[in-house]
């Protein structure tokens, strides 16, 4: 091994492989489901899954198909079979992609396994509501919709009575579905450990404060799967304990995540699922490093309201107050908080024509944090999964720029 | 028409229609969408008034709006930024889409027309607690307005009010059901500028000038059989008068629709017993849903098959504006439904302007003729 191929490995995350396990072990139990006699739900990325956990339905995530669908590079194919079943090409392409993948088949793992049921959280966008409608038309089983009302400037007390009467009637809607009591006991040790869970991811997206970054928002994008797919159990709160201790064993032997680390970015909205790589190779090549993000952050933003001892109660406030369900205002507060926690040079937004409630709003945060911060931001645009919109020139000319601006004043 | 001129004229120049209104003394605010509590606005002495984006090019709006958003939404919010809304004193805006939500959030950070609200109703519609939500938020909406435009709303101001909106919407269903029953008493351009006037002009006027207009169709003798095939339309807004015209000159007469500018607006009457609030939380869970709201999985193909049946209707002409979410989801299985009953449908998707005339009549023309 050459020293640069030496200082490559001991670059690479290790713990990898062991998130590679873990999903395919729960895709597996997914995906066999019906021979072992258990309940599959699928449920949107920001939705309420202790519930399901603590009555022992495995929850399935379409979005976190079509991350999956994105990153194969498979999206553009699917989601032009969409446009031919009349769904516009100007759709959230998570939603087109898994459509078509039950509707026609395809899509990576031979497909999701059947739902029982459906559990669809409007706190991220009304696109869920639609998709969510397509798929009970289509698979013929019940929804259940948990109407999280917009937080444009304030949690109303309207919304609050609203909210909480919705989790007794998902409760029930579970006890329909399964057959069996809503377990209280259970749900309090799911409660806990999913806070658990959102404190150490938290601490792990907090290593990054550190000069030089042991990771990437790439990274994170990665490593984002348990908590989403897995909030609420002990292999989530395992995998995330030992992630950390492996994060803060690289920052004290000095291990950064890209080779030279002169320039700290924040990344905004989803990732480019298809051009991670290149993304990450081209930043890493002007020795910037994309420390933080909005996104993966979005799964811990919450804690605050989040009360481990009445976890159904407080859950209600945690999931309507998320990142995608406040007004612009305070999305611009959050960012700003982001630039100054961990101390970036630039700002890099994808305009993500896929997710309006994410994108549009984006030009008046640019703006905002351009004049409360002064730093560069630069503007790239996709559709997260449909490699057939994305314009690599285009893109690369306005990174090259942007690091230009970032050098100049640095 | 010049039996319609003034419904042509508030629709034509709005600017021009409104500011008299505000010069007589009235206030105005503005609104986007069909669950919009006009009936609490009214009641409390305001003239509300329904924004449709502006006629002008969209060039300040696209700071603040990406490519991929509506045109109603760039078109309203490059209205309030050109200075052509001057005239508001204030907007609100019930919770609709992903791109209103994000609309309401850019207004208020970028302009200043004194009262603003955000009523966040519920997005499903079928359960008790959703209901009761929805009654709350009217009412919460109810006492914001009284405090921020310095007014009282009583009950029996209100329960006036609604029994006006009860009239109008009741007038206009009336239109629609004579130009159903006989085509041709009038032209797919007059019933537009009195649907789309109905949300711009006073409400006082229109008390007695609706009940005119459905006196003087009634009087008219019927039309000759023309043989022109019935067509519904179904979308958000129809924000385009041109389109009746040249689907008439292709041979079609549109008889019906399911458009929030159209028979989603006036559709259901508000119960006049018991109390106004809950009233008005009743109609908007028994209408006819728009797209982002949800009742059942298929209440709204249902609806739409019924609609096409009730007025004999022979082809349905989906008008959806570019990159509106709700309604694009939703194409599909309408659309399947219609196939399902052999009813035939063609798509119009509409961005910014209209096609051209002719390219627009060559494909009615092909359309209307296959019915
Ligand atoms: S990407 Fe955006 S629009 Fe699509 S499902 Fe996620 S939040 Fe909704
Ligand atoms: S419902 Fe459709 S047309 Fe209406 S504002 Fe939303 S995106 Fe635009």
């Amino acid at each position: 091994m050459t020293d640069t191929d030496k200082a490559k490995d001991s670059r690479k995350i290790k713990s990898v492989g062991k998130m590679k396990e873990i999903m395919t072990t729960y895709y597996i139990d997914a995906k066999t489901a019906e021979q072992t006699g258990k309940k599959v739900a699928w449920i949107t990325s920001g939705g309420p899954v202790e519930p399901l956990i603590a009555m022992d339905v495995i929850p399935v995530y379409p979005e976190n198909y079509g991350a999956m669908i994105g990153a194969s590079k498979m999206g553009g194919d699917l989601c032009q079979k969409a446009e031919e079943l009349g769904y516009s090409g100007d759709l959230c392409s998570y939603a087109r992609a898994d459509i078509v993948c039950s509707m026609v088949d395809g899509g990576p793992i031979g497909g999701l396994p059947k739902p029982d049921m459906l559990i669809c959280c409007n706190n991220i966008c009304g696109t869920v509501l639609k998709w969510y409608e397509i798929q009970a038309r289509h698979y013929n089983v019940p929804l259940f919709i948990l109407d999280t009302p917009f937080c444009h400037t304030e949690y109303t007390q309207e919304s609050r009575k609203y909210v909480r009467a919705q989790i007794d009637e998902y409760t029930h809607f579970l006890e329909n579905a399964c057959k069996t009591k809503f377990d209280h006991d259970r749900m309090k040790e799911v409660g806990k450990l999913s806070v658990e869970g959102q404190v150490l991811w938290q601490e792990v997206l907090d290593t990054a404060m550190n000069r030089p970054s042991p990771m990437t928002c790439f990274d994170a994008f990665f490593h984002l799967a348990l908590i989403v797919t897995l909030r609420g159990t002990q292999i989530a709160v395992d995998y995330y304990r030992s992630l950390l201790e492996e994060m803060k064993q690289r920052v004290a032997d000095g291990i950064s995540a890209i080779p030279h680390e002169r320039y700290r970015l924040l990344w905004d909205n989803l990732p480019i699922w298809y051009r991670v790589k290149w993304m990450s190779e081209k930043f890493a090549a002007h020795d910037a490093c994309l420390v933080a993000d909005t996104y993966t952050s979005a799964w811990c933003g919450q804690l605050k309201y989040m009360d481990e001892d009445n976890f159904l109660d407080s859950m209600a406030e945690g999931y309507t107050r998320i990142y995608l369900n406040i007004g612009v205002d305070e999305m611009i507060k959050i960012v700003l908080e982001m630039v100054d926690k961990y101390d970036v040079d630039g700002f890099v937004m994808h305009s993500n024509r896929s997710c309006k409630p994410y994108s549009l709003g984006q030009y008046d945060i640019q703006r905002a944090v351009q004049k409360e911060r002064g730093i560069p931001s630069v503007m790239i645009e996709s559709h997260m999964i449909d490699e057939r919109s994305f314009s690599e020139s285009q893109s690369e000319t306005r990174i090259d720029a942007f690091m230009e601006m970032i050098k100049q004043k640095g | 028409m010049e039996r319609f001129n003034d419904f042509y004229e508030a629709v034509s120049d709005t600017g021009k229609y409104i500011r008299n209104l505000k010069n007589s003394g009235k206030k105005i605010l503005g609104y986007v969408c069909s669950y919009t509590p006009e009936e609490i606005i009214l009641a409390a002495g305001i003239h509300p008034v329904r924004l449709f984006g502006t006629e002008g090019n969209i060039a300040l709006a696209d700071a603040h709006l990406q490519s991929y958003t509506c045109s109603l939404a760039r078109g309203v919010l490059e209205g309030a930024l050109s200075g052509e809304l001057d005239y508001l004193d204030g907007m609100i805006f019930p919770h609709t889409c992903d791109t209103i939500q994000r609309l309401s959030d850019i207004w208020r950070l970028n302009t200043d027309f004194g009262f603003f609200s955000d009523v966040v109703l519920p997005v499903k519609l079928d359960t008790e607690s959703a209901r009761e939500y929805m009654e709350d938020v009217l009412r919460k909406f109810r006492s914001d307005l009284e405090e921020g435009m310095g007014v009282t709303i009583t009950d029996g101001a209100l329960e006036k009010s609604i029994e006006k909106y009860n009239r109008i919407r009741g007038c206009l269903k009336t239109i629609y059901e004579l130009r159903s029953a006989d085509p041709g008493i009038l032209t797919g351009a007059d019933v537009y500028a009195i649907v789309k006037g109905s949300m711009i002009m006073d409400r006082d006027y229109l008390l007695e000038r609706l009940p005119e207009v459905i006196e003087m169709l009634r009087d008219r003798k019927p039309s000759t059989d023309m043989g022109k095939k019935r067509i519904a339309l179904t979308g958000s807004i129809c924000n385009q008068p041109d389109i009746y015209t040249i689907i008439e000159k292709s041979g079609g007469v549109v008889v019906w629709d399911d458009l929030c500018t159209g028979s989603r607006y006036f559709e259901g009457l508000t119960d006049t017993n018991g109390d106004p609030v809950a009233a008005i939380a009743n109609r908007y869970i028994e209408r006819q849903i728009c797209p982002a709201k949800h009742m059942s999985n298929t209440s709204r193909g249902d609806c739409i098959v019924e609609m096409v049946r009730k007025n004999n209707v022979q082809g349905v002409i989906f008008l959806l504006l570019k990159f509106c979410d709700p309604h694009d989801f939703d194409y599909p299985y309408i659309k399947g439904f219609l196939d399902r009953e052999d009813i035939p449908s063609m798509l119009l998707e509409i961005e910014d302007q209209l096609p051209s005339e002719g390219q627009l009549m060559t494909r009615f023309e092909t359309f209307i003729h296959m019915l």
